[in-house]
């Protein structure tokens, strides 16, 4: 096996980092329900619309409050060193280059995303990773350190009351440290998503290190559930010219609403990524209908 | 290899709900113990609570929580004069009338109240410094802790001698401006921004200056014992 794509420490911290935000996301939640509100008692609090709603307990860890604060202030440690471990980590061996974003950030970015909502026909050019993820992965550690310094604010607001100070007060920090987890859950279900959708050979490389280049989504040409597409070969090359298009239907006033009717290709995956030409239309429409289809 | 990261996950969500693997909590007793040292050491007495200016007490809107069925009130009838106690570890063990209580030299302070639930509430409390009285006691320097004892059904929670020298830790008879009602301990109870409600008891008896720390109502039954903020 050649080079692994993702070092081994980056792999570990990884995982260890997912089921210790994991438990510190859960028991944190099981804190909050002893108090779902951001209010000094007594008063209102302008930027937060569920106050006194609860968070299902299905979602929380922990078991009852002492439980949940026993394991969020051991688990904390956890978060904290790892973070700083792979922080250290990727700072001394260079995997920084690949996560800070670069000049062509918000252009970039405006690609991919012009890319994935099907404006734009071939994968941008990238390099370890896209814009959107380098993006994702350089604001988490941020996000990260906010969720932290919010929640040693709100742990001592008495012996570091300077740095409760600086979140505007214990009310805000708590505030910050629950829009920080708020953060930190969105951006972690995005990442799950894309890796099932865009990208399932990555969970090869962030656990064995393995991985094929010519599987990357930039090879696949891999949109969110490419496979549910039209799909080319992954062998065509990047400046290949893009398949005939189609002949137009000519426009005809008698039949203006009806779509044409794919139809099912015989060898499956070869099916074209253009539908072919168009069948005329039925005069009578439900009758073309192949049989099986409604079923 | 990819499953490993599926099982972890399928692991945590049927822990969901849970208070987790029960071979946890020797290590989670242990953190604990690892952040009471640390949280100890950042201990100050210089570092005092303030609200932040302009904020208004809390006043009514203050909860009031008690673990006997109905609120505790002192029956002079059954018990005799109120006086609250300051023994163990002490050269000139004190019973303190509510009359002599007040007559000591007494402190006013508007503080933050964090409750361990996540809300926090102003008050202005009127009473006496605990180091106050543990000077009048003449505590020894044999004394590390400090149990909080009150009539409400055997609550207690003991306290490290540091927490309880802080100056802002007083035995408070006046809540904002009034004499404390049995709602909120009367009549007496501690007071400390530095620890968290639980830890303050209300309804005060007795405060026993001791070589060792014996537990409390809330820290035996898992929160932590320290609860310092």
């Amino acid at each position: 096996m050649g080079k692994a794509r993702i070092h081994p420490v980056v792999r570990i911290t990884h995982w260890v980092n997912a089921v210790a935000l994991t438990i510190m996301v859960g028991s944190g939640l099981r804190i909050f329900n002893a108090y779902p509100a951001f209010a000094r008692k007594g008063e209102t609090f302008c930027c937060y619309p569920w106050e006194g709603q609860p968070i299902p307990n299905a979602l929380t860890f922990g078991g009852w409050l002492a439980g949940a604060r026993n394991w969020h202030f051991a688990m904390m440690w956890v978060l904290v060193v790892n973070g700083l471990i792979y922080l250290g980590f990727i700072y001394l061996h260079g995997e920084w280059r690949d996560l800070v974003p670069k000049k062509s950030f918000f252009r970039d970015s405006l690609e991919m995303m012009k890319y994935y909502l099907f404006l734009r026909k071939r994968h941008p050019v990238q390099g370890k990773y896209n814009a959107l993820q380098r993006g994702t992965y350089f604001v988490l550690p941020i996000v990260g350190a906010v969720a932290v310094l919010s929640g040693i604010a709100i742990w001592k607001p008495v012996q570091l009351a300077l740095l409760t100070d600086l979140m505007g007060g214990y009310v805000w920090a708590r505030y910050w440290h629950f829009l920080s987890m708020v953060a930190l859950v969105a951006l972690s279900a995005i990442h799950i998503f894309m890796v099932f959708a865009v990208d399932p050979y990555a969970l090869r490389a962030i656990t064995t290190g393995g991985y094929n280049p010519e599987k990357s989504p930039e090879a696949r040409n891999a949109r969110p559930f490419y496979n549910l597409f039209g799909r080319r070969k992954s062998k065509e090359p990047p400046e290949a010219p893009p398949p005939p298009v189609p002949p137009e239907r000519p426009a005809s006033p008698e039949t203006p609403s009806a779509p044409p009717v794919a139809i099912p290709h015989p060898s499956g995956g070869e099916a074209p990524a253009f539908p072919g030409p168009a069948i005329a239309p039925p005069s009578e429409p439900a009758s073309t209908v192949p049989d099986g289809a409604k079923q | 290899m990819e499953l490993t990261g599926a099982a972890a996950w399928s692991t945590l969500l049927a822990a969901c709900d849970s208070r987790g693997p029960k071979g946890a909590e020797k290590l989670l007793r242990y953190a604990e113990r690892k952040n009471e040292s640390l949280e100890r050491a950042l201990f100050r007495h210089t570092a005092m609570d303030a609200p932040i200016a302009g904020t208004r007490l809390t006043g009514k809107a203050l909860p009031s929580y008690f673990i006997s069925k109905t609120v505790p009130i002192w029956n002079e009838g059954e018990r005799g004069r109120w006086a609250l106690e300051v023994s163990g570890l002490v050269s000139r063990p004190l019973s303190l009338t509510l009359d002599e209580l007040q007559k000591l030299p007494r402190t006013t302070q508007r503080v933050n109240h964090y409750c361990v639930e996540g809300w926090t509430a102003i008050e202005e409390w009127t009473g006496v410094r605990l180091r106050d009285l543990a000077q009048l006691a003449g505590a020894q320097p044999a004394a590390k802790y400090v149990d909080f004892q009150s009539f409400d059904s055997g609550y207690h929670e003991s306290w490290d001698l540091e927490s309880a020298l802080h100056p802002q830790t007083v035995v408070a008879y006046g809540l904002d401006g009034r004499m404390l009602g049995p709602a909120h301990g009367a009549p007496a109870r501690v007071y400390s921004p530095t620890k968290l409600g639980y830890k303050n008891t209300k309804y005060l008896t007795r405060i026993v200056f001791m070589p060792v720390r014996n537990g409390g109502y809330w820290s035996d039954q898992g929160y932590e014992w320290y609860a310092g903020v």
